[in-house]
């Protein structure tokens, strides 16, 4: 299928693209800023920010209805959009996909639509030990509405799924799998070509959370063959307030609307309302406009570095984070997976998350501490959290530098 | 001493620090003191919940005043949960009730009060202003 190119890929000249970033130049306690919290969120590139302002000073208007030429103007933008994120993730149609608020969105649009459709009291939804937060409540709420059950996928030591356990999970009861492709708090890559196959040779259709995806690899929804995949703007570069639902046309005509409301109908009238076409029938309301104008342009930026590139930079600089972090003493990795992108989980000593995430402030290094809204990962390993360094393609090795001179710095305070 | 007198020492104690470092490995220091409140009472019920950090708070009235001791699972929360036991603590409810925590902001460490903050400092505050609310009424 690949039409990606075999020519090698140009080595990134990261202080050039940091500059691209007005964020990363924003001093904090007066010192120059170390953004190691990327897989909460992304920095923006003025690109992103220019095409928001362009959005609101030359053409903002509402989308779908106006005959009038703002309206027009803004509805092309806005569909143009559409069309770079089924590019982007190689969908074969546009109408496969539907913008949303964010992952957490699409995954309760799955759950609630696709729940209420083949839900039957008895059925199964599979999920992983690994999952957000945002990728198991909406599958309990609809399990609990539907009588069906819940189970989950265990993990190893590492920090791996137990692919032997998922097999034995894979039974003919189970009606969806839902897995991440990257973990959000360990940042392990799962198998989920493998995944998929396995649920596809059963008949089961799979949801990929690709939150922690997106950004870093690249991303082909037909090779993998995802029935479901779902993402974030702001995880690429993009606005917040807007995330991706791609699902196959086949599954998403068989699945009632999620919210009702203007855009999504036909005909109304109060006997009957007939819905509309995909991908209106689930973008119910006026949708976030500006966000998804914007996210195309994340989408240009990110293609216009290559996504193979920022991989290849990324696998680099973790493991040189790898590394220089193995060699902290009382330092232990939470999640040691063999294949990982995105994210280094860990604790020091006995020092707290807490108190390790607040020295790291004080030294203008932002990290996340806590659970990362992956409790049950956090009951797995027995610890109240984790410290997370978590890396974009526009980090250096001097800032991991920076990172191991503050826990060093942190380690003398706390222990 | 008065609650304001308490206060007033932290702020004179913080005014020596030139920069962050001294400021916090005092706090750390601080946590490290705090006697621990007993086991018996670091039970579900003293626990209040932050998001990251936990707290614990055992209050108990004696004579008049209430007296608490407290805990928490991270140092530099454990080292602030101490300074305000200090200026709290032995006081009479009507006092914590009203009492107005102005040393926080004055070295430095609003933030921790801040409701994002989600280290459990705001809410263990609450729960003394309770305390002495509660008492204070039933005091009347």
């Amino acid at each position: 299928m690949t039409k990606r190119a075999v020519i090698p890929d140009p080595v990134l000249d990261i202080e050039q693209i940091r500059k691209d970033f007005p964020l990363l130049q924003t001093p904090v306690y007066g010192k120059p800023l170390v953004y190691l919290d990327n897989a909460a969120t992304t920095q923006k590139p003025q690109v992103v920010l220019e095409s928001l302002y362009n959005y609101y000073t030359r053409y903002n208007s509402n989308v779908h209805r106006g005959v009038h030429f703002l309206s027009q103007q803004a509805t092309e933008a806005y569909e143009q959009a559409r069309k770079k994120v089924a590019g982007f993730i190689n969908a074969r149609h546009e109408h496969e996909i539907i913008f949303t608020k964010g992952t957490t969105n699409s995954i309760n649009l799955v759950a609630s639509s696709f729940g209420k459709k083949f839900l039957q009291p008895g059925d199964e939804v599979l999920i992983s030990a690994m999952e957000h937060h945002s990728n198991i409540v909406p599958w309990q709420m609809i399990c609990e509405e539907r009588g069906a059950a819940l189970k989950v996928i265990p993990i190893n030591e590492q920090g791996e799924l137990r692919m032997e356990a998922f097999d034995e999970l894979l039974t003919g009861k189970v009606k969806i799998v839902a897995v991440t492709y990257i973990s959000n708090s360990l940042g392990t890559v799962n198998p989920i070509a493998e995944i998929i196959n396995k649920a596809h040779a059963a008949g089961i259709p799979v949801l990929i959370d690709g939150a922690q995806a997106i950004q870093h690899v690249p991303i082909d929804v037909r090779e993998l063959d995802a029935d479901f995949f779902a993402f974030s703007g702001h995880k690429i570069y993009g606005p917040t307030g807007v995330g991706i639902l791609y699902g196959k046309e086949e599954w998403l005509n068989e699945m009632p609307p999620y919210e009702g409301g203007g855009d999504m109908i036909k005909n109304v009238t109060f006997a009957k309302t007939t819905y509309n076409e995909l991908p209106f029938k689930f973008e119910a309301g006026t949708p976030d406009i500006a966000g998804g104008i914007v996210l195309g342009t994340a989408l240009d930026y990110v293609q216009q570095i290559g996504i193979t590139a920022i991989r290849r930079a990324e696998e680099e600089l973790i493991q040189y984070a790898y590394n220089r972090l193995s060699a902290i003493s009382s330092l232990r990795f939470i999640g040691d997976a063999g294949h990982r992108s995105g994210a280094i989980s860990f604790l020091v000593g006995d020092i707290h998350p807490f108190d390790m995430g607040e020295i790291l402030d004080k030294q203008s290094i932002a990290v996340r501490t806590g659970h990362h809204c992956t409790q049950p990962v956090m009951d797995f390993f027995n610890i109240p959290g984790t410290v997370r360094a978590s890396f974009a393609f526009y980090n250096t090795r001097s800032e991991v530098d920076l990172l191991v001179e503050g826990i060093e710095k942190a380690k003398r305070m706390l222990m | 001493m008065t609650i304001k007198e308490q206060q007033d020492a932290i702020i004179e104690d913080f005014s020596f620090f030139t920069d962050w470092t001294e400021k916090y490995e005092y706090i750390i220091q601080l946590g490290k003191d705090l006697p621990l409140i007993e086991e018996q009472y670091k039970r579900d019920e003293n626990l209040i919940k932050g998001c990251q950090s936990r707290v614990w708070l055992h209050a108990e009235y004696k004579d008049g005043k209430i007296y608490f001791t407290a805990d928490s699972d991270a140092v530099i929360t454990k080292g602030l949960v101490s300074m305000v036991v200090r200026v709290l603590s032995g006081q009479s409810p009507k006092d914590i009730a009203e009492a107005d925590l102005y040393f926080v902001d004055a070295i430095g460490l609003k933030s921790h009060l801040s409701p994002t903050r989600s280290n459990g400092l705001l809410a263990m505050l609450k729960q003394m202003k309770m305390y002495g609310m509660a008492l204070k009424s039933r005091e009347l």
